[in-house]
């Protein structure tokens, strides 16, 4: 390892980096502005400037950016000499000409990058004597605010937004001292990772817009560790509270899974806790959509009575946590739960966790891994809008190519613009088997749009011809074939080719050839890897538990009698199975308790409802699609009746005497887990509630400059409330303690003296990029016995798979395929006010044959049962399929497999242009 | 040795003379014109064109003055790099304040400048090659696209140059308009369609330039200078200097001069020479104070240097650049703070605006320059425009040499002139303020 010399003292730094990266991993407080870790150096804004010394004689020094300088052996500079704190001061003194001093009224004050590093070198008044430049502002949008006056051009933006990010709607515009980075014209900004500019600009000219709206200092707001609850990848938050409102959601890197980038549906999705929809007290329904509250002691008495007459039949949820599924469980038996699952998901689930079980050690790649995959296969998901965050790791995979040659080139991989401008369009290749056209269709070799059962027989197709164990097949329309053909030479010329599939199709094929492919392409030299995209956020872990319960059995149980009552955990059944057999159910249990936190059709026909707490007002375990327990930390107590679930589960069998489920704190919980085997793991995945920092404290969830504590609830009473004591985990309602590098688990936010803003997080890494100090959060759990790994198994079932040409349309109706997307189709995140924003109009994707046929054009309306969808029409669809984002609002919450009718709906109203928004 | 009788001494000019004008193909050909390209691709290889103009020690004429042959051989041989094109771009985008070199070149004798892109390309395997001219040259780019039209139907451009594989396909590329172009870098991130923005270093351009591809870049009168060494050899070549440097140059005078011009003389011909001969001396009335000897962006010198020679070495000595040759002459009525303002409004204006120093600074050091200029300068002033000259001008400090050459006059004015700035802070005036007012009116 090379060693340099900082100020005098020796440091060990890691090969290949350049000096700001050097000088950061130690710790070393070095400006910077145009430098971030994930998008590498360019050399604008000349801040992180030191003095280099050519030698050991050379007592002048020049200065140098550190940033773009590599960190060699023997390299000897210094931060603190005169010459280079005096030119690092006029960098910011040029920067402050044109800043406006708006930072009291700026959201992004007391968390300013800008701030920092002004304050950092000790510019302190002003000289200039012009006028400060100004712009209007763009409107782009319900997540982004924009104000360009604060911009001190440090290009970080568009470097995020189109370099990394395959973004083309924002630009950087003119030249010199006027230069402009926003749209060509006012509008949405169409990147689905848009949010990160909020994190990425070093200063206030992009905002989170709804956290503006109402905004509250960093030091103002209580943080946990929290997990995103969008979709099946796990990401890390920091969310944040005050007044009993969650404020907003930041990134928590992770070395693994999203390190410094989350996608916007997770940023902004998390407002529906903050819903209107929100349940938050128990009810009993009186009457059809009217219920009465109740107390609790009541309620819990009601439910025990309820559940203490008979056969109980309880239905967990892929979007609750481990705990609270395991509760549900234990109540009443896993002969009586289901994990929540619809029949066909679950059968998925089930044959992911059979194919992921059969890979070797490492065939699972973390999204860090995906960033390493130097050839891609996509096979029917369109991740964009399942997994997005898995879609930005991609678009980071296909700059291998460009690595490789920018290192044979001897280019530093971290010169972000000589590698870019070397390698030019050169791209590791990516091929998207999808339905429709897929937002990486950009960065792709060649694409394949085609119904899922022939897009799952063209990976037969690849995983035949990388490997003679697996059959051909035979019925492949001649169109796939250019696509088989680069796939197989593109996979067969890598050395850790990722497959990238999931269930959202609902294709048993697809993940079958993704896991032949991967298991055709293992050899010596190639260390190939699948990645299974799951829906929700505890798809994975719920897949887990043992129950015996398949969803149409459990609401058969219900229909027919042998059970005569349901309890539904935060699950809305109507997204699971056929609405009648649903409806049925419902209406002939004798009793229905539904736990939940939003308002849904199920939580409606319910008798008894409790109001269940969300990822942000509880503490729990999700399980993301690599097997990976996380905890998420209660970042506030919620107003109202609100409880965790499993919490609610305790109460009640608490009253009806049991003592099975006497758990008083989550980590019972946790630990009556492990008695499932494939939960075993899941207590290592955070320490317990008695972890201490070695300071003997717990972890506040509070800054140490948090104000207001004793006057925040002074309109309601003027005594100061009592601090909450949380005995359930190590962080503590308090300011109290300090946040020095705890366990990454329970890192609730980041703050280090000097840094104020989310580049501290560099304070808590073992060295930029590198892993927390405190240890990376979570856990893989080790749910299945891959021991008897047989990597030339075959997991095709030609037998059960549909011939393709079942696909083409026919008289007898249309099949109905899934489109998910990314605003809409996930249940909670589409309560939120800005997520409602960007939705769609709930559509139908036909074939233009099938359109003329049904008389309609693009815009107007089709009929399918009660729902009413505009037309949106697409050649890529097969004829005789329609496509629908099920479970939008407004769009069908559940597909049936067999051919449905559909008729021009002549009453559709085309939704009214809005030509304005403020 | 000596040049001999009959050789020729003006290698760029003589034909123009000749011909009172433009020459044309027909020319071009009867002055021996396109010999030295077929002799070059048939006779010779690769290495022994690069060899003799080595040799021959052709510095570049952009300004730099780096050895060209030099700069070929940056190139990686056919055998370490990947297959694909190398380009050869010739810089035409000559937007150097008091330059007007390259323009009378192409507008008068484009194929000279062809042909030497022919021997060029022949040297670094070139393939494809693009004269990226100045947006403004319009007659430039009316004769070079005439001349390129000429030379592809007789086959000196296009396929099989000379019945051999050699080929080679040359556009001109009209450039959108910047003098930050005019940096190689940015020129290729402006032909590539990008914004004219440097590039980071390394990769240099003969390793990775036009789209990430073996690019050489040189300036027009550098490759002007190429098929004379080619007719004549290195010996006449370096025979043609009359210092350390080889060839003849191209110098230029404006200002207060008699003869405002340009002449093709020996490389290292005197300043004084340069303008109390060739320019006719300084006009009646008008003393000589400060001389910018190779465009805006080169420090000033004074009359103490009328007797250096023109060359890289002499000057570079002397504390300023001998840049592109054409210097702009400062006189007794140009108030120097008004000049340095002027100038520094057009380097702020040019700024490409990707690095802070160079985007934010020069529109302070204007801001600063106006103020004094217009008398509301304070004490204090001048101290901020050392402390920030120094800053922004240091090369290194920036991401590309803009803002040094930026800084060059300024930085040299307040060394030269320093009395002037401070006569303004204290009248709180300009003091040449009457004076320019009696001389312009005098003039008419």
């Amino acid at each position: 390892m090379p060693h340099i010399k900082v100020d005098g003292v020796d440091y060990e730094v890691a090969e290949g980096v350049n000096l700001l990266h050097a000088c950061l991993s130690h710790g070393l407080d070095l400006p910077y502005f145009c430098w971030h870790e994930a998008l590498g150096s360019v050399g604008a804004c000349r801040q992180c400037a030191v003095l280099a010394y050519k030698d050991e004689n050379d007592s002048r020094g020049r200065l140098t950016m550190a940033c773009m300088t590599p960190a060699t052996d023997g390299t000897r500079i210094s931060i603190t000499a005169a010459h280079a704190r005096e030119f690092r001061a006029s960098v910011i003194e040029w920067l402050m000409e044109n800043h406006p001093h708006d930072c009291p009224v700026c959201e992004e004050g007391g968390e300013c990058h800008l701030q920092d590093m002004t304050v950092m070198t000790g510019h302190t008044s002003r000289r200039y004597r012009g006028n400060k430049r100004t712009w209007e502002n763009q409107y782009l949008g319900p997540f982004i605010n924009h104000e360009m006056n604060r911009c001190i051009t440090c290009y970080r933006c568009v470097r995020f937004y189109d370099d990394y990010a395959g973004g083309t709607d924002l630009q950087a515009f003119g030249s010199r001292g006027r230069m402009y980075f926003g749209r060509a014209a006012d509008g949405v900004l169409e990147s689905p990772f848009a949010g990160n500019l909020v994190e990425v600009c070093p200063t206030g000219v992009f905002t989170d817009k709804p956290f503006s709206a109402n905004y509250t200092r960093k030091w103002d707001l209580k943080s946990a560790p929290s997990l995103c609850s969008g979709c099946s990848l796990g990401c890390n938050t920091f969310a944040s509270e005050r007044y009993g409102v969650l404020k907003r959601i930041h990134n928590r890197y992770h070395v693994d899974i999203n390190r410094y980038f989350i996608c916007d549906r997770g940023r902004f999705g998390m407002d529906y806790v903050n819903s209107e929809n929100r349940i938050r007290q128990i009810g009993e329904r009186v009457d059809a959509g009217l219920f009465r509250p109740l107390e609790a002691s009541d309620a819990l008495q009601r439910a025990a009575g309820m559940i203490g007459t008979g056969r109980t039949v309880g239905i967990g949820s892929p979007r609750a946590s481990v705990e609270d599924n395991h509760a549900l469980r234990t109540l009443v038996g896993a002969n009586n739960f289901c994990a929540g699952l619809g029949n066909r998901e679950a059968a998925l689930m089930a044959l992911a966790g059979q194919l992921y079980s059969a890979m070797p050690e490492g065939a699972i790649p973390t999204l860090h891994e995906v960033e390493q995959a130097d050839a891609v296969l996509i096979l029917g998901e369109d991740i964009l809008h399942t997994a997005p965050r898995l879609a930005l790791a991609i678009r980071q995979a296909i700059r291998n190519e460009s690595f490789a040659m920018a290192g044979d080139a001897g280019v530093p991989l971290w010169q972000d613009a000589g590698v870019r401008g070397h390698a030019q369009h050169a791209h590791s290749p990516v091929l998207v088997a999808s339905m429709l056209a897929t937002g990486l269709d950009d960065i792709a070799a060649q694409t394949l749009n085609a119904s899922p059962g022939v897009l799952a027989s063209a990976g037969g197709q690849i995983a035949h011809e990388l490997s003679a164990d697996y059959a051909a097949v035979d019925d492949l329309p001649d169109t796939a074939a250019g696509f088989v053909e680069a796939a197989v030479t593109a996979l067969a010329a890598a050395r850790q080719p990722l497959i990238v599939t999931g269930i959202s199709a609902g294709e048993r094929g697809l993940l079958e050839a993704a896991a032949n492919i991967v298991a055709g392409l293992r050899s010596e030299e190639c260390q190939p890897r699948l990645l299974i995209c799951g829906a929700e956020s505890n798809s994975f872990g719920v897949s887990l538990a043992d129950a015996e319960l398949a969803m149409e059995t459990a609401l058969e149980a219900v229909s027919s009698g042998s059970a005569d009552t349901l309890i539904v955990l935060q699950n809305d059944l109507f997204r699971r199975a056929d609405a009648t057999l649903v409806a049925e159910a419902l209406r002939r249990a004798t009793n229905v308790i539904v736990l939940d936190s939003l308002a849904n059709p199920t939580a409606e026909a319910a008798h008894l409802v409790f109001p269940a707490a969300t990822v942000v007002e509880a503490t729990g375990t999700l399980v993301n699609y690599e097997y990976r327990a996380q905890r998420f930390y209660q970042v506030f107590i919620p107003a109202g009746d609100i409880q965790p679930g499993w919490r609610w589960l305790a109460d009640i069998a608490s009253v009806q005497g049991r003592e099975d489920m006497g758990w008083r704190q989550v980590d019972d919980v946790v630990r009556d887990c492990e008695r499932v085997p494939q939960w075993s793991g899941i207590s290592d995945a955070a320490p317990p509630a008695s972890y201490r920092t070695p300071t003997g404290e717990k972890v506040p969830r509070e800054p140490h400059r948090y104000s207001g504590r004793t006057a925040m609830v002074a309109d309601v009473t003027l005594h100061e409330p009592k601090t909450p004591v949380d005995e359930e985990t190590p962080l503590a309602y308090s300011m109290e303690g300090v946040n020095v590098n705890p366990p990454g688990a329970l890192l609730p936010y980041v703050w280090s003296p000097g840094w104020n803003s989310n580049q501290s997080v560099f304070k808590f890494q073992q060295r930029v990029g590198g892993s927390l100090k405190g240890g990376d959060p979570g856990m893989h759990l080790a749910p299945l016995d891959n021991a008897n790994a047989a990597s030339t198994r075959d997991y095709s079932s030609n037998g059960d798979r549909q011939p393709s040409s079942s696909d083409a349309g026919n008289e007898a109706g249309f099949s109905l395929l899934s489109v998910p997307t990314l605003f809409g189709s996930e249940e909670l995140s589409a309560n939120a006010a800005a997520i409602r924003e960007r939705m769609p109009n709930p559509y139908l994707i036909l074939n233009p044959d099938d359109a003329a046929r049904l008389e309609v054009t693009a815009g107007q309306g089709v009929r399918y049962a009660e729902y009413s969808l505009q037309v949106h029409i697409d050649a890529a669809i097969a004829t005789g399929t329609a496509a629908i984002p099920v479970g939008m609002p407004g769009a069908p919450p559940w597909l049936p497999e067999g051919p449905v009718t559909l008729e021009r709906d002549l009453d559709f109203t085309p939704p009214p242009t809005i030509i304005a928004r403020g | 040795m000596e040049i001999q009788t009959g050789q020729e001494t003006k290698p760029l000019t003589q034909r123009i003379i000749d011909a009172g004008g433009l020459v044309n193909l027909a020319t071009y050909e009867a002055a021996g014109g396109y010999a030295a390209a077929r002799q070059a691709i048939t006779e010779m290889t690769p290495a022994e064109v690069r060899d003799l103009v080595k040799e021959a020690n052709l510095r570049g004429r952009g300004g730099a003055g780096f050895p060209t042959g030099v700069k070929w051989g940056f190139v990686p041989p056919p055998e370490k790099r990947s297959l694909g094109h190398v380009y050869l771009v010739c810089n035409a985008d000559e937007m150097e304040p008091g330059t007007f070199k390259d323009r009378y070149l192409m507008e008068y004798d484009p194929h000279l400048l062809i042909e030497g892109m022919i021997i060029a390309a022949r040297a670094i395997g070139a393939d494809v090659a693009y004269v990226f001219l100045r947006g403004e040259y319009y007659e430039a780019y009316r004769q070079l696209t005439q001349a390129i039209a000429d030379a592809t139907r007789l086959g000196y451009l296009g396929e099989r140059l000379f019945d051999t594989d050699f080929k080679l396909h040359l556009s001109i590329h009209r450039s959108g308009g910047r003098y930050i172009c005019g940096e190689e870098t940015a020129l290729l991130n402006a032909l590539e369609g990008k914004r004219a923005q440097p590039r980071t270093k390394p990769p240099f351009p003969p390793a990775s330039g036009a789209w990430g591809r073996p690019t050489i870049v040189n300036n027009v009168e550098t490759l002007c200078n190429v098929p004379g060494i080619l007719r004549n050899g290195a010996d006449w070549y370096q025979l043609l200097g009359s210092g350390e440097d080889a060839g003849t140059k191209l110098y230029g005078v404006s200002g207060r001069v008699n003869k405002p011009g340009l002449w093709e003389l020996p490389i290292g011909t005197t300043i004084r020479e340069l303008i109390e001969v060739h320019a006719g001396g300084m006009k009646s009335g008008y003393t000589l104070r400060g001389i910018l000897p190779g465009g805006a962006s080169t420090d000033f010198l004074t009359t103490e240097h009328l007797d250096l020679k023109m060359d890289y070495g002499t000057i570079q000595a002397a504390g300023s650049r001998m840049g592109t040759g054409t210097m702009i002459l400062m006189d007794d009525s140009v108030c120097p703070v008004a000049m340095a303002r002027n100038l520094q409004h057009f380097f702020a204006q040019e700024s490409c605006g990707f690095c802070t120093p160079c985007r934010e600074g020069l529109p302070w050091l204007e801001q600063l320059l106006a103020d004094i200029d217009a008398g509301r300068g304070k004490p204090g002033d001048l101290e901020l425009l050392d402390k920030n000259s120094a800053f922004i001008g240091a090369p290194g400090n920036t991401f590309c040499l803009h803002a040094t050459g930026a800084i060059e006059p300024l930085a040299s004015a307040l060394k030269y002139f320093r009395e002037d700035f401070e006569a303004h802070i204290e009248q709180g005036r300009c003091p040449y303020a009457p004076q320019h007012i009696d001389k312009q009116a005098v003039e008419a």
